[in-house]
């Protein structure tokens, strides 16, 4: 019983992972960019709906949180990594954007202060739907639509529409997709905007569950960091798959070995970098 | 690899280099220099607090009631005739930026007093710098039993309560209240480990029983899988031993689980501050603080309260304002006793020094216990009853002297300079 | 392409005469003539300036540090992300040392090198096949899970509390004691320091240097030239992480105490801004980048609670204005006016 509580408490953190790990890991095949400053993001969106949430409600929150920090997302895009591009290696884009994590942490800690806020879900999803299986939350589920609907839309998005079909062609060969005449900085950028969209709407649901303070996006973009690299380099549903393993993993090994249960991640993607070099669902050559 | 970096204009970026080479150095020397010729005739404290991380509401009102006493004594005689100037620096709520800090405050600036620390395990570390480079040090608010017990030492001196002192004030009420079968949730760190310790032997001598215990770190913001295995274990009472924003996380979530509708979760040593960030339908329930600012029959509270409203109007203060208080006014008037800043001296004269009421701010006569250094303070239990808004929370509020600072067989060997 | 670069080389060197020779090899020393004596002399002119020597022992401590993970980013190419892990062991391996085995300083810092060196050793085979960005990601992955264990093991590591009940111990040389208080443990650090120096400088002149900047000029050629590059990144990653085990073991004698704090990515990516705000594949960069960013950290955190916006704004004007670093700025400057023959030098540097 507590094995299986603990195994879906682990889906739902996993889900909180794999959509950061979606984000990070859409941005980095076509923008070429770690983006150490995803969680900051999160925060940043997080704590965007919870000054709308003051005022509208959460549903308007949950709503302009993401694209919010999208919207930044473009900006930034625009102002700080695309000068980037044509600096050679990665070193650059990984030590703006970690200067950035640092940055967003304490804008975020100046404006809403350094102790956690309470943001309020609706009483709708505030309770469990049954006394037993009291782990299932009206939120858990809430979170699980949620994030179904955003990374169905996001593959949907991806596999049928001509901006898709050019972001996966991007990702595959950028110079022959620019040689065709498709705005390459236009596309660069959409991407980013929409990866950090992602970002935001993970912190709007953490924040629901977990407490929001400034360190909230800090303690999730390094599970991030380990998903794509167990889920496979060069894969989105690898990314979703390799958060939803690691966070089952926690979860089970926290019903045996609780103090284990931060590290365990890490010897899994030790295990999986041995077994198999390219992850889950990794492609070829990508990363080696 | 075919792209290169635009060649810019050496000259300019050289000039632009030097200038800014030269302005750092400048900018990075001046405080030292300035801070040198001013420093024969001000008494320099060092104020060590976690302003940022999960104890950063404790750690501003630690300051406000610090600053409260500081300009008191400044607007009089200062200490021994000299303005008291106080360096504040960030530990993080983190051990290792805490010993960085107080090395930075003692090699640096010279200060002649170490004040401050809000968590246990950055309090013992301060403590260690403190006692290897001689110098005086008051914690003002971490609770682990050894500052004061097995671990006390000549420089050491703590204003707040001990967690034994906590345990044995709570424990009883509590079990008699609730029940006899606890979990606990505890905070994976000193002052976790040694509110945990006092509480299950407290627990036990009162037929009690644990029927298990999750350890986390400082910072936890997910206590779902805690909150299974509590449940899973069918207590009669959850003990939370955790503080700060883990509290607040703690009880939020247990809320949405619908498990605080089923088991009573209590915290035997809660802070107004943390209350006060709950939501009203967490807040009812019976709690334990350290100081409470409505003590009607206790003269100077009211003025202390009224004061601190000047400073921050609508709020009012908590044990952790009067912590800093009590701790600058306690260095002020020993030094004062022992006519020197000398640390040995001003360390005997702390030593069984009684504080006067209007310091003291609680019922009773509150000292430095002499053989362990540890301050005699109080505890106020009351109960939050539901549709109570802040500030007046708490009704029913009874007050318990500390009696017992240590528990029967800690043994504090006195260390001395 | 190595025909015109080798032929500027030529025109480049002055012509050959003894008088011209001598000034030539102090104008190509000066830089570490002057910085040897201002190392040496610190203690004296520290207090003058106002500083203090203790802060002179951090600098060196994590100059060490940032010299290590320099032959990686610097000159191999490859950007580690997680070298805090590495300083974090030594630091843990001479606290753990001091604590329960003995009180004795010096094998004290050869248990913290052996206990970093080693995680270095087992964690490279797993991440030299890496390249760019997922080496960076790898790993900083990997020093979270030493993060962890030292955060968790409770028992052993003193876990949130930190390692503290040790402290450095006097040496006793038979003929004299070195007592290690605040000016001779500077000295002490600084012989370690200069024992990385000396351990840097020599294995750059070696065939083992000059592969790795061959791997950081062009990984492919050197493959298909028939290189096992796989092997030469282990090498480069378990020598850096072994000195950074050196500065973290030095980083606890200088605290008496260590914590989790120590092997925490933020840690790490301090260790790579000092060494590009000081110049990466310059030998005193790391020196330079740690000197200030240490000085300013130490003055920014007593001036303001938002010193984490200025260091991360650092980052962002390093990258934007001062991308080759402190000391890539110096040689720019001198090579100004051939940039246009020595582009390609340009190219690697940046």
């Amino acid at each position: 019983m507590v094995l299986l509580f603990n195994v879906s408490n682990g889906l739902i953190v996993g889900l909180f992972y794999g959509l950061m790990a979606l984000g990070l890991a859409l941005i980095l095949m076509l923008n070429n960019v770690v983006n150490f400053a995803h969680g900051g993001f999160m925060t940043l969106g997080a704590y965007i709906a919870y000054t709308i949430e003051q005022r509208f409600g959460f549903w308007a929150g949950l709503v302009v949180g993401p694209f919010a920090v999208g919207g930044l997302g473009l900006l930034g895009e625009r102002w700080l990594i695309r000068p980037m591009y044509k600096r050679p290696g990665h070193l650059y884009t990984l030590l703006l954007t970690f200067g950035f994590a640092l940055i967003l942490e304490d804008v975020s800690r100046s404006i809403w202060g350094a102790q956690g806020v309470p943001f309020a879900i609706p009483d709708l999803l505030n309770s469990p739907l049954s006394d037993t299986y009291f782990f299932i939350t009206g939120y858990n589920v809430f979170v699980v639509f949620i994030t179904g609907i955003a990374a169905g839309a996001l593959f949907a998005l991806l596999r049928f529409t001509n901006i898709g079909i050019r972001i996966r062609a991007g990702m595959t060969d950028l110079e022959t997709v620019s040689a065709l005449g498709v705005n390459i900085y236009g596309l660069r950028a959409l991407n980013f905007g929409v990866g950090l969209f992602l970002a935001g709407l993970a912190g709007v649901l953490a924040a629901g569950r977990l407490g929001l303070d400034p360190t909230m996006g800090q303690s999730l973009v390094l599970p991030a960091f380990v998903a794509i690299i167990v889920g496979g380099l060069g894969s989105l549903p690898g990314a979703i798959l390799g958060g939803l393993l690691i966070g089952v993993a926690a979860g089970i090994t926290s019903t045996y070995w609780a103090a284990a249960s931060d590290a365990v991640i890490y010897v899994i993607m030790g295990i999986v970098l041995i077994v198999m070099p390219r992850g889950l669902l990794g492609e070829e050559g990508i990363g080696e | 690899m075919t792209t290169t970096l635009e060649p810019r204009d050496a000259v300019t970026r050289r000039g632009i280099m030097r200038a800014g080479a030269a302005l750092g150095i400048g900018t990075l020397a001046a405080p030292y220099v300035i801070g040198q010729a001013r420093a024969a005739d001000i008494v320099k404290i060092g104020f060590v607090d976690p302003f940022t991380g999960p104890y950063a509401a404790y750690a501003h009102n630690e300051q406000l009631g610090a600053n409260m006493a500081v300009d008191a004594l400044n607007a009089k005689n200062g200490i021994l005739g000299r303005k008291i100037e106080m360096i504040v620096e960030d530990t993080q709520a983190n051990v290792g930026v805490g010993v960085e800090k107080t090395n930075k405050l003692l090699d640096r600036d010279n200060c002649d007093f170490i004040v401050g620390t809000v968590s246990s395990n950055v309090s013992q570390a301060v403590a260690q710098v403190c006692a290897q480079k001689k110098k005086l040090c008051m914690i003002t608010g971490g609770h682990v039993d050894d500052i004061t017990g097995t671990h006390c030492s000549w420089n050491v001196f703590r204003v707040c309560n001990t967690t034994y002192t906590v345990a044995l004030a709570t424990a009883a009420t509590l079990v008699k209240k609730f029940g006899k079968r606890w979990y606990f949730v505890v905070a994976d760190y000193s002052f976790g480990h040694a509110l945990h310790d006092n509480m299950l032997a407290a627990l036990k001598s009162l037929g009690g029983e644990e029927v298990g215990v999750s350890l986390k770190p400082l910072g936890t913001t997910d206590y779902s899988s805690e909150l299974i295995k509590a449940k899973a274990a069918n207590p009669q009472v959850v003990g939370c031993l955790v503080g700060g924003d883990d509290e607040l996380n703690l009880l939020k979530q247990a809320n949405q689980f619908g498990l605080s509708k089923q088991i009573p979760f209590v915290v035997p040593l809660s802070e107004l501050e943390t209350i006060a960030a709950l939501p009203p339908a967490a807040q009812a329930g019976f709690w334990n603080l350290e100081w409470y600012w409505d003590q009607p029959d206790v003269p100077h509270v009211a003025d202390f309260v009224k004061e601190a409203q000047k400073r921050e109007p609508n709020k009012v203060p908590t044990a952790r304002t009067m912590f800093g208080y009590v701790g600058i006014h306690a260095l002020a008037l020993a030094a004062e006793k022992a006519k020197t800043l000398d640390n040995l001296k001003v360390g005997d004269a702390l030593s069984g020094l009684e504080l006067p009421p209007e310091v003291a701010l609680q019922p009773g006569k509150h000292y430095f216990d002499p053989a362990t250094h540890q301050y005699v303070g109080g505890d106020f239990t009351g109960e939050i009853k539901a549709g109570a808004t802040y500030p007046k929370l708490m009704s029913d509020v009874t007050y318990q002297y500390a009696t017992a600072l240590q528990a029967p067989g800690v043994v504090c060997k006195m260390t001395t300079a | 392409m190595s025909g015109p670069v080798a032929r500027t080389a030529i025109l480049r060197e002055p012509a050959p005469s003894a008088i011209t020779a001598g000034i030539a090899l102090f104008n190509r020393h000066r830089v570490s003539v002057v910085i040897w004596l201002l190392l040496l002399t610190a203690p004296v002119w520290l207090p003058l300036v106002g500083s203090y020597i203790q802060l002179g022992s951090q600098v060196l401590v994590f100059a060490l540090t940032a010299m290590a993970l320099n032959i990686l980013v610097g000159y191999t190419g490859y950007i580690s992300f997680g070298e805090a892990a590495y300083f974090g062991l030594g630091a843990y391996g001479t606290g753990l040392f001091l604590k329960f085995v003995a009180p004795m300083t010096l094998p004290a810092v050869l248990a913290g090198v052996a206990l970093g060196g080693a995680a270095a050793c087992l964690i490279g085979p797993l991440i030299m096949r890496r390249r760019g960005v997922y080496f960076a990601m790898t790993t900083i992955a990997f020093s979270q899970l030493f993060y962890f264990i030292a955060e968790h093991w409770n028992e052993l590591t003193g876990g949130e509390d930190g390692l503290a009940g040790f402290q450095r111990h006097a040496i006793d040389f038979g003929i004299a004691t070195l007592p290690l208080h605040d000016a001779d443990f500077y000295y002490f650090v600084l012989f370690f320091f200069a024992l990385t120096a000396g351990i840097i400088a020599m294995l750059l002149r070696s065939p083992l240097g000059h592969t790795w900047l061959s791997i950081r000029e062009n990984a492919r050629r050197a493959r298909y030239l028939g290189l096992r590059t796989d092997w030469y990144v282990w090498a480069a990653f378990a020598i850096a992480g072994t000195l950074a085990a050196l500065g973290g073991s030095m980083e606890a004698l200088l605290n008496n105490f260590t914590s989790p704090q120590d092997l925490y990515f933020i840690v790490s990516g301090n260790f790579v801004i000092m060494v590009v705000l000081g110049g990466m594949g310059t030998f005193w960069g790391p020196l330079v980048g740690a000197a200030i960013f240490i000085t300013a950290q130490d003055y920014l955190s007593s001036m303001t609670l938002n010193w984490e916006s200025f260091v991360g704004v650092l980052f962002v004007v390093v990258v934007l204005a001062f991308p080759r670093g402190i000391l890539g700025l110096r040689r720019n400057g001198r090579n100004g006016t051939k940039r246009g023959q020595s582009g390609r030098d340009q190219r690697v540097r940046a």
